[in-house]
């Protein structure tokens, strides 16, 4: 019986130390990983037509739900802000609210997340099965490195495309902002854009903005060519590392997302 | 998809991106109108600061002119050193007030510069001599219930007698 037990035990301590080391050395492949695509950078912009035609894919096409969102999102904030505000006779202060709200943390945060769902799965699903069919083997054969060839463009499109995006998101956010507080709920527009402007300070307002978005770019993007790189090279395999994509990617933003702003808005700012 | 027509829609995608950039930076943030035109500075000391931010505007008559830029203890006379930033456009009189004031009950808290009549101006780095410092609103209740307790009447609060005084509280606050 104890020793049914303590072989019990033993098993699932293994397990555990499998899956810890397991995790371990997939996270310092990962960093291998970025350095040799960061290695490779010289060929994506050496042969830049590989990584506009990945910026089109990956930010032009992404120009319509990141547009529609951040149009929507907008307009919601303004009217949940505004309910909130008019309690304390505060309602001229909804410019500031929507701005800092947009260009902080919704603005960054939400189309990294509509990013790596939209661009981000695509590119696994893609590397994923130019794996399967053996695409990057024979690209190998001819001597061509898929690093360079496939993963490196397509890792700089996103991190180009990223910031870009989530700087439309917010002004299409303000804007939103904007149609509901001042044309729908007749706040006046002069107060709404000064107290936007007294609010809103281009640093470390805005600049911070676009930090988080840069970063949120790098993440998303070295996540979904790694796990595209390192899929099964079955149509199952294809499909949980898309999912994979998703899930770590949204994880990822989240929490840098929580670690960066702890860093950016303490002290001075803080009012 | 030819190349031409990639290039051309990144082309529309990067120049639209800068624009939000441009937009957020010069609409939002209001990067060009204060931040950018040169200004000059003016001190002033204050016994109290009160809830004074770093960054927080300066108004004359309700136009913002400026920007607090540092805030220091004078180790001395252990008074608050205030740094203002003023746009050069904006010239004030040597016999300039400034107060620290409050917008609103919960409101924002700004330095409110009152220009006097004198006919020399104020020029960079001078010290603004006439301040007055921020309204403590416990020092100010504590100050109204002292006053009712040690009235004549026993410090009851019904009556005009407490609302008298609570305008004469606000009167100097006010002051």
């Amino acid at each position: 019986m104890t020793a049914e037990l303590a072989a019990g035990i033993a098993q699932w301590l293994r397990r555990l130390g499998a899956t810890v080391t397991g995790a371990v050395s997939q996270l310092g492949f990962a960093a291998r990983f970025l350095i040799a695509v960061l290695w490779h950078t010289p060929h994506a912009f050496r042969r830049i037509h590989l990584t506009l035609r990945e910026i089109y894919f990956t930010g032009v096409l992404s120009l319509v739900i990141i547009l529609m969102s951040g149009l929507f999102v907008g307009m919601v904030l303004s009217l949940q802000g505004y309910e909130t505000l008019k309690r304390y006779g505060a309602d001229e202060q909804l410019g500031i609210l929507v701005a800092l709200a947009l260009v902080r943390e919704l603005g960054p945060v939400i189309s990294g997340l509509l990013f790596a769902s939209r661009a981000g799965s695509a590119i696994t699903a893609e590397i994923g099965l130019m794996k399967t069919t053996e695409q990057l083997a024979a690209m190998e054969m001819m001597a061509v490195d898929p690093l360079a060839r496939v993963v490196a463009p397509r890792f700089w499109g996103g991190v180009i495309s990223m910031p870009l995006l989530a700087a439309l998101f917010s002004a299409a956010g303000i804007f939103g902002g904007y149609l509901v507080g001042v044309r729908l709920i007749g706040i006046d527009a002069g107060a709404f854009w000064g107290q936007m402007q007294a609010g809103v300070d281009v640093w470390p307002d805005v600049t911070n903005g676009i930090i988080k978005s840069v970063v949120f770019g790098a993440a998303v993007s070295l996540i979904s060519v790694f796990e595209g790189y390192i899929a099964k090279p079955t149509a199952e395999g294809v499909a949980s590392a898309t999912t994979r994509t998703v899930v770590i990617s949204s994880l990822a933003i989240l929490a840098l997302d929580f670690v960066m702003t702890a860093f950016m808005f303490r002290g001075a700012n803080a009012a | 998809m030819n190349r031409a027509a990639i290039d051309l829609w990144v082309g529309i995608f990067v120049a639209l991106g800068f624009g939000a950039i441009l937009f957020l930076a010069l609409k939002v943030g209001n990067l060009l109108t204060l931040d950018g035109t040169p200004g000059y500075r003016l001190e002033a000391s204050f016994d109290n600061i009160g809830g004074l931010k770093l960054r927080a505007p300066v108004k004359a008559a309700g136009v913002v002119v400026g920007r607090v830029e540092g805030v220091q203890l004078d180790t001395k006379s252990y008074e608050a050193v205030v740094t203002l930033r003023i746009d050069r456009e904006y010239q004030f009189s040597k016999d300039t007030i400034a107060a620290i004031n409050t917008s609103g009950l919960l409101g924002e808290v700004y330095v409110a510069l009152d220009a006097g009549g004198d006919t020399t101006m104020l020029k960079d780095g001078d010290q603004i001599a006439k301040t007055q410092s921020a309204i403590v609103i416990e020092k100010l209740i504590s100050q109204f219930l002292f006053d009712k307790a040690s009235s004549p009447d026993g410090g009851s609060f019904g009556g005009s007698e407490p609302a008298k005084a609570a305008d004469k509280a606000a009167e100097g606050a006010k002051k």
